[in-house]
C-alpha cells in the first residue's frame, strides 16, 4: 500500500499540467469559434484564472506522495 | 450547571440536562445564521432570470459582462477568497465575532440588492451596485461556514461531533428549499405579473428580518470554549495564513482535505442538488412550477439523512461513509438521468388523440407587412403527461416562413412519474447526505484549533465553490460539444462525464490515502491533527 501511495504520486504530478493543457487547449477551440463572444473569453479566463493554481495544488500534492508524505495513513 | 468554558466536557457534563440546553442553542444560532446565508446567496441565483432583465439587460454588451462577472466572480473567485480573509480573522480574533461579521456583511447586502433601481432608472449604475453587493455576498459566504462548523464542533464532546455539526450541514439544503419556498410562496400570492415588476424584491427584502434575529441570537452566544482557553493562554496564530500553507505538514492535509473528499463532495452535491433541477428544466423539459415542486419533496424526505449520516460517521467513521456516496454517484447517476429521459420522453407513451388541441395566433409585426406566426399544440398522454409546444414562426408578406422557427417545449407528467422523479432526486440528495453530512467533522479533525478556520475553509469553498459550482456550466459544455449537424440535439447525458469524473479521482485519492479514523482530541494539542494520519 505504500508504494502505491508513493507511486501513485507520479500520476498527481503529472495530472496537474494536463488538466491545465486541456482546459487551455478547450478554451482555445471554444474561443475561436465564429460565434465566440467577448463575454466567452472572459468566462475561459475565470475558469482558467481559478483552475491554474489548483493544478499546481495537485502536482504539490502528487509530490509530497512520491514523498512518502502521506505514508502513515491506515485505512 | 455544564461547564461549556472547560475546553471538553465531561461525561457527566454531556449528560446534564444543562449541557444539552447549552449545546442546543449553540446549534440552533450556529444553524439559523448559516440556513440563512444560504438562503440570500440562493435567492440571487433562483431569481436569475428576473434579475438579469432588470438589472443586466442582453442588448446592452456591459451590462451582460458585468452579469458574467457577478455569476462566476462570486461563486468562483470571491468564496475562496473570503474564506482566506474571514478564515484568517477567525483564527486571530475568534470565531463569534467573525461568523457575525459574515451574517451582517451577507444580510445587509441582500437587503440593499431589493433596494436597487432597475437599469431602465440608474442606467449602468445599477449592475455595477448588484455586482459589488453580490461579490460581498460571494465573500461573505466564504467566511461563514468554516466558523459555524467550528464553531459547533470546538462546542461538542468526543463521539458526538459527527452529529451535532450535521446540523450545520442541513443548511445548505435547508437554505435552497427556504428560497425556493418563499419564491414560489410570493409569486403565487401576488401573481406572476406582479412578481416580476417588483414582487421579486421581497425575498430579498424579508432576508433583513431573518439576519437581525439570527444576529441577536448569536450575540449572545459565547466563544468557541477552545478558542477562548488558547487565547488567553497567548498561543492564538499570529499568521494563520503562513502557518496554514507555508508549513508542509498542514499544506498536505488542506491538499489531502481538497483531493481526497471536498472535491468529489462538492460535484455529488451539486450534481444532486443543481445539475438535477437544471436538467429536468432544460433537458427533460419538465414546468418551472413542478420542477421546483419535485425538488422541494425531494430535499424534504432527504434532509433529515444529513443528521443520519452524521451521526453515523461518529460510529463507524467518517471515510466510509463519504467515499461510499461518491462511488453510489459514480455508479448510478446516468442511470438516473437515462430514467428522467425516458419518464418524460413523449415517444415513449400513447396519445389520447382525441384530446389533442392545437391553436393558431397571428400578431402583425408594425411597420411591416410581416405577421408572427405563434402555434400552440397540447398533447395529452394515457399516462398523464401533459405536453405544450409552442412553436413561434414569421410569416413574411410573400408567403415563405422564417428558416429556423423557435419551438418551446414544455411537460407536466402524471402523477405517478411525478413521484418517481421525486424519488430519483431523493436518491441523489441521499448520496448528498453521505458526502456532505459528515464533511465539517471530518474537516475539523484535521486542523488544530489555532489555524482551523482558516485551513478548513478553503479547500471547503474551492471543492465546493469551483469544482461543485462549475457543475452546470462545464456540463452543459459538455453537451454543447457532442451536437453534431446529424444530432443537433447532442448527447444529454454526456455532461455527467465531468461530475463522474471529478467525484472519481476524489474516490481514489480517498480510498488510498485517507483513514478512518475519528480524532478523539478536537480540542488538540498543536499537532492533534497528524492524528487523522497516524
Amino acid at each position: 500500500m505504500k508504494a502505491l501511495r508513493k507511486y501513485l504520486g507520479i500520476v498527481w504530478l503529472l495530472l496537474g499540467p494536463g488538466s491545465i493543457l486541456f482546459l487551455a487547449m478547450q478554451a482555445a477551440k471554444k474561443l475561436s469559434m465564429p460565434t465566440s463572444t467577448v463575454n466567452d473569453t472572459l468566462q475561459w479566463s475565470i475558469i482558467i484564472g481559478i483552475f491554474v493554481p489548483i493544478a499546481f495544488g495537485l502536482m504539490i500534492f502528487g509530490w509530497y506522495a512520491l514523498q512518502g508524505e502521506y505514508d502513515e495513513a491506515e485505512a | 450547571m455544564a461547564n461549556l468554558t472547560q475546553p471538553q466536557p465531561n461525561l457527566a457534563d454531556v449528560q446534564s440536562p444543562s449541557f444539552n440546553k447549552v449545546i442546543r442553542s449553540v446549534i440552533t444560532a450556529s444553524s439559523v445564521g448559516t440556513l440563512i446565508e444560504w438562503y440570500d446567496f440562493y435567492i440571487f441565483g433562483s431569481l436569475a432570470t428576473i434579475i438579469s432583465t432588470q438589472f443586466f439587460p442582453e442588448d446592452k454588451s456591459s451590462a451582460a459582462l458585468l452579469s458574467t462577472l457577478a455569476i462566476f466572480a462570486a461563486g468562483f473567485i470571491v468564496r475562496p477568497f473570503g474564506a482566506l480573509v474571514f478564515g484568517r480573522l477567525g483564527d486571530i480574533v475568534g470565531r463569534k465575532y467573525t461568523f457575525l461579521l459574515t451574517l451582517l456583511l451577507m444580510g445587509g447586502s441582500t437587503f440593499c440588492i431589493g433596494l436597487i433601481p432597475g437599469y431602465k432608472t440608474i442606467g449602468v449604475a445599477a449592475p455595477i451596485l448588484v455586482l459589488i453587493l453580490r461579490l460581498i455576498q460571494g465573500l461573505a459566504l466564504g467566511g461563514e461556514y468554516g466558523g459555524a462548523a467550528t464553531y459547533v464542533a470546538e462546542h461538542s464532546p468526543v463521539g458526538k461531533r459527527g452529529f451535532y455539526t450535521s446540523w450545520i450541514q442541513t443548511t445548505a439544503t435547508l437554505g435552497l428549499f427556504l428560497s425556493l419556498g418563499v419564491i414560489l410562496g410570493t409569486r403565487s400570492i401576488m401573481g406572476v405579473e406582479k412578481f416580476t415588476e417588483w414582487g421579486w424584491r421581497i425575498p430579498f427584502i424579508v432576508s433583513m428580518l431573518l439576519v437581525v434575529v439570527s444576529v441577536y441570537i448569536r450575540l449572545k452566544m459565547e466563544e468557541s470554549p477552545l478558542f477562548s482557553k488558547l487565547k488567553k493562554e497567548g498561543k492564538t496564530s499570529t499568521n494563520p495564513l503562513k502557518e496554514s500553507f507555508g508549513k508542509r505538514e498542514n499544506l498536505k492535509m488542506v491538499l489531502l482535505a481538497l483531493f481526497g473528499a471536498v472535491m468529489g463532495q462538492g460535484v455529488v452535491w451539486y450534481t444532486g442538488q443543481f445539475y438535477a433541477q437544471n436538467f429536468m428544466e432544460t433537458v427533460a423539459k419538465i414546468e418551472f412550477g413542478q420542477s421546483r415542486t419535485i425538488m422541494l419533496w425531494a430535499i424534504a424526505f432527504a434532509t433529515p439523512f444529513f443528521v443520519v449520516f452524521g451521526w453515523l460517521s461518529d460510529q463507524i467513521g467518517r471515510k466510509w461513509i463519504m467515499l461510499g456516496g461518491m462511488a453510489l454517484s459514480i455508479l448510478t447517476v446516468r442511470p438516473i438521468y437515462t430514467e428522467v429521459l425516458a419518464i418524460t420522453n413523449p415517444a415513449n407513451k400513447v396519445e389520447v388523440e382525441s384530446k389533442r388541441s392545437v391553436a393558431t395566433d397571428l400578431k402583425a409585426i408594425e411597420g411591416t407587412a410581416n405577421q408572427i406566426e405563434k402555434t400552440t399544440t397540447i398533447k395529452t398522454f394515457e399516462d398523464g403527461l401533459v405536453m405544450k409546444e409552442v412553436k413561434t414562426d414569421t410569416l413574411y408578406s410573400s408567403g415563405a416562413k422564417a428558416l429556423k422557427p423557435v419551438t418551446k417545449v414544455e411537460k407536466v407528467v402524471g402523477s405517478s412519474d411525478n413521484n418517481m422523479l421525486i424519488f430519483l432526486v431523493f436518491i441523489q440528495i441521499i448520496y448528498v447526505t453521505m458526502v456532505y453530512g459528515p464533511i465539517a467533522a471530518f474537516l475539523v479533525e484535521m486542523f488544530p484549533i489555532k489555524i482551523r478556520y482558516t485551513s478548513m475553509s478553503l479547500p471547503y469553498h474551492i471543492g465546493n465553490g469551483v469544482f461543485g459550482g462549475l457543475v452546470p456550466f462545464i456540463s452543459t459544455l459538455i453537451i454543447e460539444y457532442t451536437k453534431t449537424p446529424e444530432n443537433p440535439a447532442g448527447n444529454p447525458l454526456a455532461g455527467l462525464w465531468y461530475p463522474m469524473g471529478i467525484a472519481a479521482v476524489s474516490l481514489v485519492i480517498g480510498l488510498i490515502y485517507l483513514n478512518n479514523k475519528v480524532d478523539a482530541e478536537v480540542m488538540d494539542n498543536e499537532n492533534a491533527y497528524l492524528h487523522h494520519n497516524k
